[in-house]
């Protein structure tokens, strides 16, 4: 454990030197925060149908606001709808550094030296990908914090702030969270020891993003409601995807072909 | 305690297969001293940077075994790369991260107990000290190529693989390294040293291996060059004449005599013991002798040689 943090510290020294990556970790998380904060500003004022668009607030939705009627409601099912806005935080804040990880070490020629400590690959893979995923997914809760203090001050109404505290946000923000920050990176990582090109390791590493991409649209447009027993769910095969993501990197990090086939 | 820092029998490293095979390196066998400073000589695509990585456990062997510290390879790989310290052929430092930082965390990876102490020792010793908060990306390649030996010796190894030392150095930082390396065998700890620079592997190496895949000479410098060219002691003469080289046409230890000028050269096995019936019978046939001496082959000429017959050999 500890050449695991050896590595973390190093990433995080090298790469926060950076100041484009610093602009990039801090932009999109406040973005995406301040995104349904605007949103919910606006709707203040807004009677509930005019809100949602409909004609009145449908049964189901009235089931997940709980306590909250009419206005406040409406304001909560909109703002569900960017839980998925903080899933996607983990997976696009990291990949960048993730992607360049291993690539970049072949490019400045640093990776022979590396590879000729006694660290194990295991160490040095999950050295990197944590040094990538643990900024993204402390970002990510900052930002949570964030919005659900600014919700509070932008509706004055600390039952909407509560519904943010329940166990399916915090579920999903604690727990799938960094799962999928884990997945991204580990995915991440395992396509930079495979190509010597960073750009070709972050344009094939985005491609992480599409699933999360895919739950975002399937809610936004109604095809899935994401509930508690989803999120579990989801939570279990994301634990199963690391784990598996994980060992396949290791299989396919060859330390052989690295040093033999880089140029 | 094994009696080799270094022992390889039959070591072999192929890669691909079928048409695409490629053998870099063929049956080495070789067993280094502990405290021998070893030159591994060879032209590019030789074979000697995966003869560095096999026994720095860095890749694996397709045959053969090899020993290093009183460590398999293939079995301890962990173990070997404790006790090595390894000075790749580009230095690759972290351009980023001040010289300081950089050998800290390669010393923290080597699990060095003491780093700060490490770390000041050898920037100091390297002459790196002053600069040790600068970024390595603003330091000139002789300084990155101290700062990389500095960390191939931070976990205090008893095996160093030097890879092309003084590779780009200015004539000043080449000589400073090679002071540093016969500091380090003077210290007892067993180097390969590959270089293209055979005067500096002349003057460095107790032993040298001349090898193309396959290693073709296995010998001191001063071993090689009589076994190639014998010794060859130079009259220098007040007058050039005929006679004097015919004069030592009698003897059956000469192998060969030239007459350069006003000079003799003879090429013979044992000058010690042949050199005073020289002299007389030079003094016999009336040469006045102004001095006598041996002139020195360079090891360049002993490789030149080697990798001439290796190719007269194959082809």
């Amino acid at each position: 454990m500890d050449k695991v943090w050896v590595i973390i510290r190093k990433e995080w020294a090298e790469v926060f030197k950076n100041k484009f990556v610093l602009f990039t970790v801090a932009f999109m998380p406040l973005l995406f925060t301040a995104i349904p904060l605007v949103i919910l500003y606006t709707m203040r004022s807004a009677s509930p149908e005019e809100a949602l668009g409909l004609g009145e607030i449908p049964p189901e939705f009235a089931l997940v606001c709980g306590d909250l009627a009419g206005a406040a409601c409406a304001q909560f099912v909109i703002v569900s709808q960017f839980l998925m806005l903080f899933l996607l935080m983990p997976v696009i804040i990291p990949v960048t550094i993730a992607s360049y990880s291993i690539v970049g070490e072949k490019r400045t020629r640093t990776l022979e030296p590396l590879l000729a400590t006694p660290i194990s690959t295991l160490e040095l893979l999950a050295g990197k990908a944590l040094g990538a995923a643990l900024p993204a997914v402390i970002v990510t809760w900052g930002a949570y914090a964030l919005f659900v203090a600014g919700a509070l001050l932008v509706t004055g109404n600390p039952a909407l702030a509560g519904l943010l505290l329940k166990p399916l946000w915090l579920l999903a923000i604690a727990v799938v969270g960094p799962l999928l920050a884990v997945a991204a990176v580990s995915m991440a990582v395992m396509v930079s020891s495979r190509v010597n090109d960073p750009r070709v390791a972050e344009q094939v590493s985005a491609l992480v993003m599409l699933p999360v991409l895919g739950f975002f649209m399937a809610q936004t447009f109604g095809l899935i409601t994401i509930n508690q027993t989803l999120i579990l769910w989801l939570a279990l095969l994301l634990l199963a995807v690391d784990a598996g993501l994980l060992a396949l990197a290791i299989q396919l990090f060859q330390r052989e072909t690295i040093l033999t086939r880089w140029k | 305690m094994t009696d080799f820092a270094i022992r390889t029998e039959n070591l072999t490293k192929h890669f691909g297969r079928g048409k695409e095979l490629v053998r870099a390196v063929e049956g080495l066998s070789l067993e280094i001293a502990p405290g021998e400073v070893f030159g591994l000589l060879g032209p590019n695509g030789a074979g000697k940077t995966t003869t560095i990585r096999m026994l720095g456990a860095l890749i694996a062997p397709t045959g053969g075994w090899a020993e290093v510290a009183g460590h398999v390879i293939g079995r301890a790989d962990a173990e070997v790369r404790r006790k090595v310290g390894i000075l790749t052929e580009t230095p690759g430092m972290y351009d980023s991260l001040s010289a300081e930082r950089n050998l800290a965390f390669f010393a923290a990876l080597y699990g060095v107990a003491d780093i700060p102490g490490q770390v000041e020792k050898y920037l100091r010793m390297l002459g790196l000290w002053s600069r040790r908060d600068d970024e390595v990306g603003e330091f000139s390649k002789g300084m990155r190529q101290k700062l990389a030996i500095a960390r191939a010796l931070l976990h205090e190894p008893p095996v160093l693989y030097l890879d092309e030392p003084t590779a780009g150095l200015d004539p000043e930082a080449a000589r400073l390294v090679r002071d540093f390396i016969a500091e380090l065998g003077k210290e007892g700890r067993t180097i390969i040293l590959c270089t293209h620079n055979l005067d500096e592997a002349d003057r460095l190496c107790d032993r040298v291996g001349v090898f193309k895949t396959r290693l073709l000479a296995l010998d001191a410098p001063a071993n090689l060059r009589r076994q190639l060219f014998g010794r060859m002691v130079v009259f220098h003469l007040a007058a050039a004449e005929p006679r004097f080289a015919e004069a030592l046409q009698g003897f059956g230890f000469i192998q060969k005599v030239e007459a350069l000028d006003t000079k003799l050269l003879v090429t013979l096995d044992d000058p010690e013991a042949h050199n005073p019936a020289l002299i007389r019978r030079l003094v016999e046939a009336g040469a006045e002798i102004r001095f006598v001496g041996e002139a020195r082959r360079s090891l360049e000429e002993v490789y030149l040689r080697l990798m001439q017959n290796d190719e007269v050999n194959n082809g």
